[in-house]
């Protein structure tokens, strides 16, 4: 399973990557998306991945008896995921209202710094 | 002695708030600071006399052993004089000069910051404290000498300055360091003890270079001289402080200081002494062509300042002693010379020198003291210059080698000297009054008494060299010659070979300077040399590094966002590729990969599937829809694999995302289509290596053994320690609670983000 | 979107979400769930009901602007972090009421800090919704 899911990671890099790349403003948007994800799952797999064993500690139990999930990545993953929110609101706003007062969501045409305009 | 160093930068920054006082007629009371500071040091000379320094210590950052410790012997005593001494009759003038400049007050700012800054450069015992002061005097002179910043020469030579010096500074942090690393101690008095260790040290050559390079730059030896001439931009008062009287002196004093440390080797003697030659006679040639009175002083400065590099590269008592008498006789005639040389472009507005003619029938006192300035400057008995000149054919003539070859130079150069102090001196004054300048008047007694007080020192100390001997110079030569021997100043010596070249000296400096007159002539044929100088390599030099630049610059730095992602995932997908290659062995053990379900498969391929969509479709609706799909099928293989938090979060952050999209998306601009196909073709070509290289990646690093040490604390501690048994929570709320706390705050960070950007309204330019 | 079915649903629909949410954010320390995952839970009722009802009535429900949560949630989330600097320990140790309470189980300073984090979703996932289709 894990090389299906390196071949995925690599796959949602490459859309990501791919999406940043053009030229529209939308779509560099769904492309940090893209790459964001591509990166939780990175994440993920380094902390190896096992089955139905969340890392819970039984109710009875003080310490963990047997295998376990790895919680750091997941934790991490968390707050990623919290935060990519957020971002990708701001990014959201940030498209819009730069269409708005620019007229045009061509990134070519944002390559104009304040002085030169 | 730490608040006399601090007592100037208290004024710098209360001029910034009672600046409007002191821009008037209060200008003057400033004066105050440095006469206080001067008669402060000179309560010091009985203490010095009786052979004690005086030291203050202040912890700075002892970690590293950076002190604030300050050192006041005989040689730091002859400068603070100096450097209060003249700042304060240079204080009273700059009153008159500049009166009722828009400025004046920022000009005082800057002129008591690099008071402070010289007296804390000449008092420090730490080196790396020197080194912050020596900072501080270069970038108070860039200030000072682009004072009129209205003008682009002024900016120019302020800039040019700024680098020299600056450069030369870092130079001397570098020397410091290692000294420090030699001697393991960043005092100067420290060092002195490690003697024979520095010297015998494999960095030796490598820090006396450092120590040189500083040194050099900051006292405009040849062949970085040229930024002197240049500081001349800077008003008259400026000039006759920093370029004349003490900054330039910081580097004769770092040698000085050092010359018992590090002196007394072959490299030291003979690299100081061919390069004080060389500045001396360069300089000199060169002040014979220049009209401007600045430029001859800027110039004849040069080869005084080469004189003293020469004489401390000479390095016998005798010599010591020569270049402090000569340090004292050229400030006193020097300053002297620049303040009347201030009074004469004040009044007439003009320092071409084939103008300027008779002016003693008006500005009678100004005659005399430059006449004075000028018998000080060309050695002429009973002045203290005469005196300075003996020591210095005493020295050279003593020397054991080349006696003769080195007098020689020093002779040549007295000449030149002689004749420049007499072209400023006393040219301007003598002949007949052109009518333009009939009616001109004395200035304000703010300007003429400070250099006819100077030039009476002068004579005084040329009649009474035991003034100067015992106040001044025999400390300094005690602090800096171990075992010296007894030794007299004196006016007569005897007939004697001394008094021969003195003699000889005269007679020439009367011949040149009768035959010798300047001409633009000369002048404009000197410029035409300027090609070769090494200040026009220099900006040849700079100029094309700074075309480089730009157009390095220009190349990465195009403003295109896709130009620098594409570059950083090429650069990326070439490093990875290489490390990945180098030592590739994609020998993969399936074995302790976990099964294949049918479910796991329908899952992958959904996400698949999706992503295709999302990247292809034409419609942002269906790729905001199919980017759904993707986080629900992230929502799936979260819950596959026991992360039941993360899929909990997944789902509901999704289900916001596409709420928020949605809510916007008609309010985004529809797609476009602009690239061309060969550069999709290429993009893609580039992402889809760059995701095969990052599946390899992490297919490789599941082979390698898992550190678990983390995971496993976590795991064991969080019941027993944190009283909590979700360990993502528990590592969340407890463990890593401060990194939560951070970023629930940049959360908010982003929501008022949102928040401003669609409720505060748009500015007018913004409109357009 | 105002349709019967969903304004009907979503009646009931948000008292559940935001127990379920309460629920969540309080047995996080022992099971799946947490301030991160309740928070993102009652913004999604009140987003809901935002769709259903209109703005108008989400906000009249909350009765403050949502953006006042997250300075609220945020003070908490710090006090509750160095509220152990009173009790001279380091920054962030967790302290413990002595007895258990009921149905909340022990009571410990993670809570309060959970619960801030649980205020600050909230206030931030609904300040940028609401702000949005109020202007967009």
């Amino acid at each position: 399973m894990e090389i299906l899911l390196a071949i995925v990671t690599g796959i949602l890099y490459a859309a990501g990557i791919y999406m940043m790349l053009r030229r529209s403003l939308v779509k560099l948007i769904l492309g940090i998306i893209l790459l964001g994800n591509g990166v939780n799952l990175l994440i993920f797999l380094l902390g190896r991945i096992t089955k139905g064993k969340p890392p819970i500690i039984p109710e009875e139990a003080k310490v963990f008896e047997e295998l376990y999930a790895d919680p750091v990545p997941q934790a991490l993953i968390l707050t990623a995921i919290v935060i990519s929110f957020g971002l990708q609101a701001f990014a959201i706003i940030l498209v819009k209202r730069a269409y708005k007062v620019l007229g045009t969501d061509d990134l070519d045409q944002l390559n104009t710094t304040d002085e030169d305009s | 002695m730490l608040y006399s160093i601090l007592a100037g930068f208290v004024v710098a920054i209360a001029l910034i708030f009672t600046g409007k006082i002191f821009k008037s007629k209060w200008s003057v009371a400033l004066t105050l600071l440095p006469l206080s500071l001067f008669v402060y040091f000179l309560s010091y000379i009985p203490t010095i006399q009786s052979g004690a320094t005086v030291f203050q210590s202040i912890s700075w950052i002892p970690s590293f052993g950076v002190n604030l410790s300050f050192q006041l012997d005989g040689l730091s005593l002859l400068f603070s004089l100096m450097i209060t001494g003249i700042g304060t009759l240079v204080f009273a003038y700059t009153s008159a000069y500049l009166k009722k400049h828009v400025y004046l007050d920022r000009f005082y700012a800057y002129l008591s910051l690099f008071m402070a800054a010289m007296l804390g450069l000449v008092l420090s015992d730490n080196l790396i404290s020197l080194f912050v002061f020596w900072e501080l005097t270069s970038i108070s002179s860039f200030y000072l000498i682009g004072f009129n910043n209205t003008s682009e020469a002024s900016r120019k030579s302020a800039l040019t300055a700024l680098g020299i010096t600056g450069i030369g500074g870092l130079f001397l942090l570098a020397g410091a360091l290692l000294l420090g690393y030699i001697t393991n101690s960043y005092s100067i008095v420290e060092m002195l003890q490690h003697k024979e260790l520095l010297q015998q040290h494999e960095f030796y050559l490598v820090a006396v270079v450092f120590i040189f390079g500083a040194a050099f730059t900051k006292s405009a030896q040849f062949p970085f001289h040229f930024w002197l001439p240049g500081a001349m931009k800077a008003p008259t008062p400026v000039s006759t402080y920093l370029h004349s009287a003490t900054m330039v002196k910081a580097g004769v004093y770092l040698l000085l200081r050092f010359s018992p440390t590090l002196g007394s080797t072959e490299l030291w003697n003979t690299t100081l002494i061919i390069v004080g030659a060389a500045t001396m006679l360069y300089s000199a040639f060169h002040l014979i062509f220049r009209t401007d009175l600045k430029g001859i002083l800027a110039y004849s400065t040069i080869a005084a300042l080469g004189i003293l590099v020469f004489l401390i590269g000479l390095g016998t008592q005798a010599a010591i002693t020569a270049a402090l008498v000569f340090i004292v006789v050229h400030a006193l005639y020097k300053a002297s010379l620049f303040l009347i040389t201030g009074i004469i472009d004040h009044e007439t507005g003009t320092r071409d020198i084939t103008q300027l003619a008779g002016l003693r029938k008006v500005l009678m006192p100004v005659a005399v003291a430059g006449f004075i300035a000028a018998l000080i400057s060309g050695g002429v008995p009973p002045s203290i210059g005469f005196v300075g000149k003996d020591l210095i054919y005493e020295a050279t003539l003593h020397m054991p080698n080349n006696a003769v070859l080195l007098t020689a130079i020093a002779i040549v150069t007295n000449i030149l000297l002689f004749y420049a102090g007499f072209v400023v001196g006393v040219k301007p004054f003598m002949g007949k009054l052109p009518t333009t300048f009939e009616n001109l008047h004395m200035p304000s007694s703010l300007m003429w008494v400070p250099p006819l007080l100077m030039v009476t020192a002068g004579l005084v100390f040329g009649m009474f060299p035991n003034l100067i001997e015992t106040a001044f110079v025999a400390n300094a030569v005690s602090s800096l010659v171990i075992d010296n021997e007894a030794f007299h100043l004196k006016l007569w010596h005897g007939f004697n070979t001394v008094l021969g070249l003195s003699a000889l000296t005269l007679g020439l400096g009367v011949i040149v300077y009768v035959v010798l007159k300047p001409k633009h002539k000369l002048e404009n044929f000197i410029e035409k040399l300027e090609v070769a100088s090494p200040k026009s390599i220099l900006f040849f030099l700079t100029n094309g590094f700074e075309d480089f630049s730009k157009s390095w610059t220009n190349f990465f730095q195009n403003g295109y966002l896709r130009h620098y992602i594409a570059t950083i995932v090429g650069f990326l997908v070439i490093a990875l590729a290489f490390i990945i290659f180098s030592n590739f062995d994609l020998k993969l053990d399936f074995s302790s990969f976990s099964e294949l379900t049918a479910y796991e498969i329908a899952i992958v391929l959904m996400m698949i599937g999706a992503v295709v969509f999302t990247v292809f479709t034409n419609s942002r609706l269906a790729a905001v829809a199919s980017m759904g799909v993707v986080g629900f099928a992230f929502c799936l293989l979260f819950l596959f694999y026991s992360a039941p938090d993360l899929a909990m979060t997944q789902f509901s952050v999704d289900t916001l995302t596409v709420i928020l999209f949605v809510l916007v998306l008609y309010k985004l601009p529809k797609y476009l289509h602009l690239s061309k196909n060969v550069l999709r073709l290429e993009h893609g070509i580039l992402s889809l290596t760059f995701g095969g290289l990052i599946s390899i990646l992490v297919l490789k690093v599941l082979q390698e053994d898992q550190n678990s040490e983390i995971t496993n604390f976590y795991a064991e501690n969080s019941y027993l320690l944190a009283k909590g048994k979700n360990v993502v929570n528990v590592i969340l709320v407890d463990f890593r609670g401060v990194d939560t706390l951070v970023e629930i705050s940049v959360l908010i960070v982003a929501a008022l983000g949102v928040f401003g950007l669609l409720k505060l309204r748009l500015k007018t330019r913004d409109k357009k | 979107m105002k349709t019967i079915i969903l304004r009907t649903a979503s009646d009931f629909l948000l008292p559940v979400l935001l127990l379920f949410s309460l629920f969540i954010l309080l047995r996080g320390h022992y099971l799946p769930g947490g301030g991160f995952i309740g928070g993102l839970v009652a913004a999604i009722a009140f987003v809901l009901d935002a769709f259903a009802n209109g703005l108008k009535n989400a906000k009249s429900l909350l009765k403050i602007h949502p953006g006042f949560l997250m300075p609220v949630g945020l003070s908490l989330a710090f006090l509750s972090a160095i509220s152990p600097l009173f009790f001279d320990l380091p920054i962030m140790t967790g302290l413990w009421a002595s007895e258990p309470i009921p149905v909340i189980g022990n009571l410990g300073s993670a809570l309060i800090f959970d619960t801030g984090v649980y205020l600050v979703v909230i206030g931030a996932a609904l300040t940028i919704i609401f702000t949005i289709s109020e202007t967009a």
